[in-house]
């Protein structure tokens, strides 16, 4: 299993390599001169221009400035913003538990509705129940998200008014920044009132940015364990007389979640894009909302070190993914080598 | 068309059962049963005729502003008028023209999209899976790479170096999505090598490629469909989320997102403006979607009777 778990970590890094190389090359695909996009000062004199290009390296060869690039990434040098001049990892370090906060959520309500639901349709294959559950899911996962969350927005907030429409947090209280979780900050403040005040701005942007996931997880759930329980070894468990629960819940769902480990981890990507959306519409403080301002500052530092955090991210979770696959499937974990 | 019909078409012909019913009967008897898929299929042939004949079937041009119906709801609504169906938005434009013009937009991204990525991605899956070694862990790390990134992610990044364009975002999408099929045929390759069959195959003398496309890849089909189908509404979508955030087609082109993103505002005081562009979306979506499923159970052969 040690072995295994090196081998996977090893694998990891030529794909950040390969990450930080497209990074390294968005400043210098940009139309307009790197100088003035890093420092974010135009129309700066002949002196400085030299000056500033000599203290960014720029007058190097390439391969030394790709070099100096990974030696500072290394170091946790991603650049300043250009607008708020502070370091981009501080500032996506302080961002990023808004958005774990927000996904975690997210992908909690899509497994905790999803799962049950896809097994349950399986078990029950061709009922009603079966065939308007896929209904549902097949609608959920077809929802354009940043239309959806419009519409909640205007049922459950313009018309019920029961839930706020943007941030995290009510403007009544102040919270002191612990952990930056939201939630977590809250339960640990004295203020009363704060925790179901951050909770009820959780809601809508959760199970929007969840909807997606859960059609996802239901789908895959019902269709592998449909699979496996047409397999012979649940008609021997069926035939040697064990309870129909303990065929589903030992026999089947144990080599059914095999793929749905998979889906689910690829799900992170989904998030992160989903993220972008719903923290743009809810105007939830994360990592979406300020890699969407970048752009539309054309800061490209935050641009770029934001985009080679958020793939460390989602590298970290895949590798976690195939890791679970291997405790999963033994047959993986011993042939991977 | 079933063998029944046929049978009650033209009772004359010599008997039937002489004759085995085509693949394409075959395929149609299985597709016919599944109703969802059908009703599916029927939208989206509603949607592809719109899309080819917007010009004659759209009351309006979509850029066409009628200065003295501002904000008009649609028909049934209190206010409203059979002159626009829909309602107009903003400036005085035809909602239901514009939707109509905006499915010539959509299709033609999922149709681009799904074409590039599922022909490059299934022959990277193969090679991959064939040729495992070297070759296998050069084209997964590839794909890490490129599924490090979340599509809408890249796409935006794409954006923010070329400036925003349709063109930019389909091929950003299409890179992104393309690595899900890879995966999923070497996955689907590597179970299927160590199955009897193959290995009859193999003894009987089967070249590589032919095991790799004609003994092999029939029995991946069924993830790939699956895949393809949601590769199509993704395309969709994402190219739409682009649009909606100011960054795929631009104003004034009647693409679904981008009529989202300027009708944002109205939300609380002109609920079609916002309604309709979405829906337009979620429908077509959902009837890929219906049909990728009813594509599935008629053509995988574990999953017939």
């Amino acid at each position: 299993m040690f072995r295994f778990f090196l081998t996977r970590f090893s694998l990891i890094i030529p794909t950040f390599i390969g990450v930080t190389l497209l990074t390294f090359a968005l400043i210098r695909l940009v139309p307009g001169d790197p100088v003035e996009l890093m420092a974010g000062e135009r129309g700066i004199s002949p002196e400085r221009h030299a000056e500033l290009r000599a203290a960014m390296g720029l007058d190097k060869p390439l391969l030394v400035q790709y070099g100096d690039y990974i030696l500072n990434v290394v170091q946790g040098d991603l650049g300043n913003s250009v607008v708020t001049r502070t370091p981009v990892l501080d500032e996506f370090m302080t961002l990023f538990p808004a958005t774990i906060e927000l996904s975690v959520c997210a992908i909690l309500f899509a497994m905790i509705v999803g799962l049950p639901l896809g097994i349950l349709a399986a078990v029950k294959r061709g009922s009603i129940f079966d065939h308007s559950l896929m209904g549902i899911s097949l609608t959920g996962y077809s929802m354009p998200i940043f239309w959806w969350a419009l519409l909640l927005i205007l049922l459950f907030s313009v018309n019920l008014g029961w839930t706020p429409v943007s941030g995290r947090i009510s403007v009544m209280y102040w919270v002191e920044p612990v952990t930056n979780f939201m939630l977590i900050d809250a339960l640990l403040s004295d203020e009363e009132g704060a925790f179901s005040s951050a909770l009820s701005h959780l809601i809508l942007p959760a199970i929007v940015l969840g909807t997606v996931p859960l059609a996802v997880i239901a789908r895959m759930t019902r269709s592998s364990m449909l699979e496996v329980l047409g397999e012979d070894y649940i008609r021997t468990a069926r035939a040697k007389g064990l309870a129909p629960l303990r065929v589903v819940a030992q026999h089947a769902l144990r080599n059914a979640l095999i793929p749905v480990v998979t889906v689910i981890g690829l799900q992170v990507g989904v998030l992160f894009a989903g993220a972008i959306l719903t923290e743009t519409i809810f105007a939830w403080p994360g990592i979406g909302k300020w890699l969407i301002e970048s752009v539309a500052r054309r800061d490209y530092p935050v641009l770029q070190g934001g985009v080679l955090l958020v793939a460390a991210v989602i590298m970290i979770v895949n590798l976690l993914v195939d890791l679970t696959y291997g405790v999963l499937n033994p047959r993986i974990r011993h042939g991977g080598h | 068309m079933t063998v029944e019909s046929q049978i009650d078409a033209t009772p004359r012909e010599p008997l039937p059962t002489a004759r085995p019913p085509s693949a394409f009967g075959e395929f149609w008897h299985y597709f016919a049963q599944n109703k969802g898929a059908v009703a599916g299929l029927v939208v989206i042939l509603i949607v592809t005729f719109a899309a080819v004949f917007a010009d004659l079937i759209a009351p309006y041009s979509p850029n066409e502003q009628f200065r003295d119906a501002i904000l008009q709801p649609p028909f049934w609504a209190e206010g409203g008028s059979f002159q626009y169906l829909m309602g107009t938005d903003d400036v005085g434009r035809d909602i239901l023209s514009r939707i109509i013009h905006g499915a010539r937009l959509s299709l033609l991204i999922g149709a681009i999209v799904v074409t590039l990525s599922l022909a490059v991605g299934v022959v990277l899956g193969l090679i991959a899976g064939f040729a495992r070694g070297v070759t296998d862990v050069l084209i997964m790390r590839l794909c890490d790479i490129m599924l490090a990134l979340p599509s809408l992610l890249l796409a935006i990044v794409i954006v923010a170096v070329l400036g925003p364009s349709l063109t930019n975002a389909m091929i950003a999408i299409s890179l992104v999505v393309l690595p899900h099929y890879t995966r999923l045929t070497r996955a689907a390759v590597i179970t299927e090598l160590s199955k009897d069959y193959v290995v009859a195959s193999k003894v009987s003398g089967a070249g590589v490629l032919r095991l790799m496309f004609i003994t092999v890849l029939p029995n991946c089909t069924a993830p790939l469909i699956v895949q393809a189908t949601l590769g199509f509404s993704t395309a969709i979508l994402d190219a739409a989320a682009l649009g909606f955030l100011g960054l795929g087609a631009q104003p004034p082109t009647p693409e679904w997102g981008t009529m989202l993103a300027s009708a944002r505002e109205f939300v609380s005081r002109a609920w079609w403006v916002v309604t309709f562009p979405g829906l337009a979306i979620l429908i077509t979506v959902l009837a890929f979607n219906l049909l990728g499923d009813g594509l599935r159970d008629a053509l995988d052969p574990k999953l017939k009777r």
